[in-house]
């Protein structure tokens, strides 16, 4: 924190040095700065306002509760359901996807979750649709969801029978 | 960008009528987040600020253009895959690359490289997986990351 403050405090001396002494390098770092600044400040708030809202309306435990679906199709679905609440990537998905294997949840259905928090997580993808374009955002979730879906499963086909076992992170 | 501001407007009309209270708790997770990143963010754009004024944008755009497309695409899955960027770091960084001319494709496969393989991660992955599965998944991730890449580039018409 001391240290992030201290390093944004030069830089804005050398910026105020460089536009007295009309310094024309520190100029132009300046002038890139305040350009991306501009740019980043017209969108970060909207981002912000619709993670938080997505946090207070959507409940985990609600969705958890729909993982035991027997019907394999509404499994994928609630897991990527699932996955899309995850915070923190993959750090936190493998411990969740242990838990998972623990209670039983198919192979597929494992390695769908663990892709699917890399790549579907909401908050992260409101970030990315701000930033890049809700169009990009779409295209992507669209193509790689059923491919995540689709090589798990051809997964399962490989390991199964050959004694898949998951550990629980601490080897 | 209109639009991103109507759905934000629509998604707290809708919360608000629901609930004014839980509005009022998603506001303040809002700002509470935004002010613990407002720091790193800034410390970000100081630091790409500095990085194009050292790599001019003709070189940026010269390695990153037509001619040299696919290659582009190998870059961004490169560096998507060893580096680990957190989302809220990474996706104004693609915002600016974008900006500056880079395609749509290499930034798909910059930033689905960067969420789904992991080379740094490898250790942490393998404690869970095994081995063997860590190394099956991420090249299947890298198969899915090149594909959403290439229809990426196809649906933007960058490609054909």
């Amino acid at each position: 924190m001391k240290k992030q403050i201290i390093l944004i405090l030069i830089y804005a001396i050398f910026v105020s040095i460089s536009l007295i002494v009309s310094f024309d390098p520190g100029i132009q770092i300046g002038t890139n700065f305040f350009n991306f600044l501009r740019s980043m400040i017209t969108v970060l708030p909207c981002a912000f306002i619709i993670i938080g809202l997505f946090e207070v309306w959507v409940k985990r435990e609600t969705i958890e509760k729909h993982l035991g679906e027997d019907s394999s199709m509404k499994a994928y679905l609630w897991v990527i359901l699932l996955s899309s609440t995850t915070v923190g990537g993959i750090i936190v998905a493998f411990p969740v996807a242990y838990s998972l294997y623990k209670k039983g949840a198919k192979i597929s259905v494992l390695f769908t979750y663990i892709s699917a928090s890399a790549i579907g997580r909401i908050p992260m993808t409101v970030f990315e649709a701000s930033f890049i374009g809700i169009k990009f955002s779409v295209i992507r979730l669209l193509i790689s969801l059923p491919l995540v879906i689709l090589s798990s499963i051809l997964l399962e086909k490989l390991l199964k029978g050959k004694d898949f076992k998951m550990y629980d992170g601490t080897r | 960008m209109i639009i991103i501001y109507a759905i934000t407007v629509l998604l707290l009309l809708i919360s608000f009528i629901k609930s004014p209270q839980k509005t009022k708790v998603a506001l303040k997770k809002a700002w509470k987040k935004f002010s613990k990143l407002l720091l790193p963010f800034l410390i970000m754009l100081m630091l790409v600020s500095v990085v194009f004024f050292l790599i001019p944008e003709e070189t940026i755009v010269k390695y990153m253009n037509d001619e040299s497309k696919w290659f582009s695409v190998f870059l961004a899955s490169t560096f998507g895959s060893i580096s680990i960027l957190p989302g809220f770091v990474a996706y104004p960084l693609s915002g600016i690359l974008l900006k500056k001319g880079i395609s749509y494709m290499a930034i798909s496969a910059f930033t689905t490289t960067l969420m789904m393989v992991g080379i740094i991660t490898f250790p942490i992955e393998k404690a869970y997986l095994g081995t063997k599965i860590t190394i099956i998944r991420n090249l299947i991730s890298l198969g899915i990351a090149l594909i959403t890449a290439i229809a990426t580039g196809l649906i933007y018409g960058e490609i054909l």
